[in-house]
């Protein structure tokens, strides 16, 4: 078992974050500013942003490459967990928003609210939220799954549905009176856990937190997909009716890996809010969940660090081009998408000499 | 009769100014001439003074008075109309019609009026359009003068706009212009004295849905208004009787709102009902294809920009191939590749999709491009007193049953028609009989996609033209498609129209967006239901 889990792509993997989890630290704090080889604090968030794009995508890859459920409804999941930690985060900031106001949020005492609702109680405590940045996202997509595996609704009919599910909450979430702050979202934090946000060891901690999540994340989804259970997922994958005939649960396993994948892709959005400092309704938006979906075709789906290859190429490509060339972004991401599909329906991994390929 | 009855008027008029009426000219202009300088109260008089006059020139006069156009030259104190233009105003003499000028705006002081005066102005206005040979004008006229029975049947205004309203019934011989004056006399009644002619006149406006008379009838039920108790309850029974019509005629206006809605997304989710259902490929790119056709539409405005019905109508054919030339496009270099593979034809369509936004912006750039809507669809029918349809949405829905209805005969008459439906039921046999199947999906990918562009022209007209115009669009399309069932274009027709009249009947009661969600966690139970849509085919079809 222990060898399998560490194929030799994954050994690399692992061993990248590990060099970055120590370097980026040592040539932030430890290099002077002067030095060519100082490491900003704006890049260190950077890069754990894309560190947390990574562990989303490893989420998309396991549901979608694995088990074939070609989900467009994690970005609600990441959003969802983004706003749970975002709820804690404006309950840190206590007194020291616009209004001042100990108890509620500054969009509450703008919009005239008298107490905090109720379910923003609990909020206050980091291990709560902790918890809620799991557990929502695994409600849903328990609930939502529940319902849609059940009744055998299955390949593009799920995908839609979805969507549609994100963007319900979209539209939910950009009202006022949801009490998650309307169009504005969340922003402006002030610090986690008795830390400020803005000082250059928290934002490092908070990097070596995101590629030890991802570090972690590879490796329990790596131990799935090699489990028995991740036989029947690949399984259903190929043939669900076989899978079926053959008396496994098909439902329940689909269920399972889908709620594991969502409660990831929360944990992912939990690390990503602190690093860029904001979040809003936008993050619901269905394109997102198809960007997500891209890094995964580019990098190649089903092989976990494929998915984590595509998300960090495509983002750093999304802010050099954003950068250096803003209308050519989407003719770039639009020709990503088609040519990866048409041309190379393994993506980048799959250019690879075989071997180092498919590890199933 | 005229002048009997002009005489008799006049006279009833207090404060007129009798004497000088057998000289008319001088009146005008004696009138005219004293405008400026009168209380609100002298104006008023004036105004029903010249009204009775019945001299051309009057009707301007007025008109222009109460469009604040009527202006004293301080110099000499002459009135004049005027017209304000570049160079100053440009003036009309109100006695002869004729053009004075253009004078700087300097020396001129405008004669003001107030709500009061506006109204005697409307009414005195309305006299003119009881002789209107159109009936909707003196429709109009009587419940223009209708309205001077605000304050009871006993002032200047009300007894004046009686004996018009008397006048013009006993020689009317249009039914609804008679309804009206007859609803109006109605409304005098119901000052006068006898309460029997009061239970009369009750009697009578309780077949009306004109607000005024409503008002009135509600404020008959307050005893310090109305001693009468038989009155009273009599009164009541009517506003009863009025408001069970105005709530069914508030649910045929919710219900057509809701279909107009629904047209909408059928004519989006029609397109894409072809293109998934008979193809068996989503289509991510048909919002911006319905973005294309809109961007159509928007060109053929500026090729025409003096003929914009011309436009319109050209544009809807226009759309359709460039849309579908679009559509045979993707399907040729894009989708062929990749059937069998819903999953990665739907990400490939969707980076379709950026590219195309893209491209409009950087060649129509990302603000919302304007496009007109012909005189035709302007304006609204007036269907009675409380519900009116505008000809934009009424437009959209026929419309739409027109696409549908082509695109049946398309379907069930033609050789094509034959072809896809062969395709859709059965590929593999359809092939074997002869059909060129890549063909069929060429042109059925087509025809969805020309079908969008068309759906955009119509967009076009109900909301602004911009880059992310088949966004908004595209996830109540697909939702419509699914709901209604795949492959059957009448599940889309039903489901798309059961959809507008579900949200419009949500929207009041939970609001537009909530009740948007409330729809779609709606439809996303529904499809745990019945995962193949209302409507789901049968046979071998389904099997796939």
């Amino acid at each position: 078992m222990i060898p399998l889990i560490f194929d030799r792509p994954g050994v690399v993997l692992l061993g990248l974050l590990g060099v970055l989890a120590v370097c980026v630290p040592i040539l932030c704090l430890g290099v002077p500013e002067t030095s060519a080889l100082h490491v900003t604090t704006y890049t260190v968030a950077l890069l754990g942003k894309y560190l947390t794009y990574a562990l989303l995508a490893l989420a998309v890859d396991l549901v979608w490459g694995y088990c074939g459920i070609l989900s467009l409804g994690h970005s609600a999941f990441f959003a969802l967990g983004g706003y749970a930690i975002g709820m804690y985060l404006m309950r840190q900031i206590g007194a020291r928003g616009v209004y001042g106001n100990p108890l509620l949020p500054d969009f509450m005492v703008f919009l005239n609210w008298k107490a905090l609702p109720w379910y923003w109680h609990g909020f206050d405590l980091f291990w709560f939220a902790a918890l809620m940045v799991l557990a929502v996202p695994a409600l849903l997509a328990l609930v939502f799954g529940w319902l849609a595996f059940r009744s055998r609704v299955t390949g593009v009919y799920l995908s839609i549905i979805t969507q549609a599910l994100t963007y319900a909450l979209m539209l939910a979430f950009f009202r006022n009176d949801m009490g998650f702050g309307g169009n504005n979202g969340f922003t402006d934090f002030k610090d986690i856990l008795g830390l400020d946000l803005h000082a250059a060891t928290t934002r490092v901690s908070l990097f070596v937190a995101s590629a030890l999540a991802l570090a972690l994340g590879y490796l329990v989804c790596r131990y799935v997909v090699i489990s028995r259970a991740g036989r029947v997922i690949q399984a259903v994958r190929d043939a669900e009716s076989r899978a079926r005939f053959l008396g496994y649960r098909v439902e329940s396993y689909k269920l399972w890996v889908f709620v594991f994948s969502a409660a990831l892709a929360g944990l992912a959005g939990a690390l990503y809010v602190p690093q860029v400092g904001i979040i809003n309704p936008s993050e619901f938006a269905p394109l997102n969940s198809i960007e997500i979906v891209i890094w995964v075709a580019v990098g190649g789906r089903g092989t976990l660090y494929g998915a984590v290859l595509g998300a960090l190429l495509v983002n750093y490509a999304k802010t050099f081009l954003t950068g250096a060339l803003p209308q050519m972004w989407l003719y770039a991401l639009g020709a990503l998408f088609v040519l990866v599909t048409v041309l190379l329906p393994r993506g980048i991994v799959g250019l690879l000499p075989r071997g180092a390929g498919r590890a199933s | 009769m005229r002048p009997a009855l002009l005489i008799l008027v006049l006279g009833l008029l207090p404060g007129s100014v009798s004497a000088a009426a057998a000289d008319e000219p001088v009146t005008l202009s004696a009138a005219v001439q004293e405008l400026k300088g009168a209380s609100y109260g002298r104006k008023a008089e004036l105004v029903r003074d010249l009204a009775a006059l019945h001299q051309a020139g009057t009707k301007e006069l007025l008109q222009a008075l109460l469009d604040g156009e009527v202006y004293a030259r301080t110099r000499d104190g002459k009135v004049f109309i005027v017209e304000p233009g570049a160079s100053g105003y440009a003036l009309t003499d109100p006695l002869t019609g004729k053009g004075a000028g253009t004078e700087p705006e300097e020396g001129f002081e405008k004669i003001g009026i107030n709500n009061s005066l506006r109204r005697t102005l409307r009414g005195a206005l309305a006299q003119f359009d009881l002789s209107s040979p159109d009936k909707d004008t003196r429709v109009a006229a009587v419940k223009e003068l209708l309205k001077s029975f605000d304050d009871g049947s006993s002032t200047p205004a009300a007894v004046a706009a009686m004996v018009l309203l008397r006048e013009q019934l006993a020689k009317e011989h249009d039914g609804s212009v008679q309804r009206e004056i007859r609803t109006a006399l109605a409304l005098a009644d119901l000052g006068g004295d006898a309460p029997a002619k009061r239970l009369a006149a009750i009697e009578t406006l309780a077949s009306s849905l004109n607000p005024a008379v409503y008002k009135r009838l509600v404020a008959l039920t307050d005893p310090s208004v109305e001693a009468d108790a038989g009155v009273r309850n009599a009164a009541a029974r009517a506003v009863r009787h009025i408001d069970g019509w105005r709530q069914f005629y508030s649910v045929v206006e919710m219900l057509f709102f809701g279909l107009s809605l629904g047209s909408v997304l059928v004519l989006a989710a029609i397109g894409l009902a072809i293109t998934f259902g008979v193809v068996g490929v989503i289509n991510m790119a048909h919002g911006e294809l319905m973005m294309i056709g809109a961007y159509t539409a928007y060109v053929m405005q500026l090729l025409l920009p003096n003929a914009i019905g011309t436009s319109i109508v050209l544009a809807v054919p226009a759309a359709f191939v460039v849309a579908g030339l679009v559509g045979v496009l993707i399907e040729r270099f894009i989708v062929r590749y990749l059937y069998g593979r819903p999953l990665e034809t739907l990400l490939a369509t969707c980076g379709l999709s950026l590219i195309l936004q893209q491209m409009v912006r950087d060649i129509f750039t990302a603000n919302n491009r304007p496009v007109r809507s012909p005189q035709w669809m302007a304006g609204s029918l007036q269907i009675n007193d409380v519900l009116s349809i505008t000809y934009n949405r009424l437009v959209i829905v026929l419309f739409t049953l027109a696409v549908f209805a082509v695109l049946q005969l398309v379907l069930k008459r033609t050789r094509l028609g034959l072809e896809v439906r062969a395709v859709a039921q059965n590929r593999a046999m359809a092939r074997a009989m002869g059909v060129r199947t890549d063909w069929v999906d060429a042109l059925t990918f087509g025809l969805g996609s020309g079908l969008a562009g068309v759906a955009g022209v119509a967009l076009s007209q109900l909301t602004n033209v911009g880059p992310n115009l088949g966004q908004s669009y595209i996830v109540d399309s697909f939702m419509v498609v699914v709901f209604g069932g795949v492959g059957n274009l009448w599940g889309t027709l039903i489901g798309g129209m059961s959809l507008g009249v579900v949200n419009k009947i949500l929207e009041p009661v939970a609001g537009a967006v909530l009740g948007k969600i409330a729809v779609l966690t709606g439809l996303i139970l529904f499809i745990q239901r019945r995962p193949r849509g209302l409507f789901p085919q049968q046979g071998r079809a389904a099997e796939s």
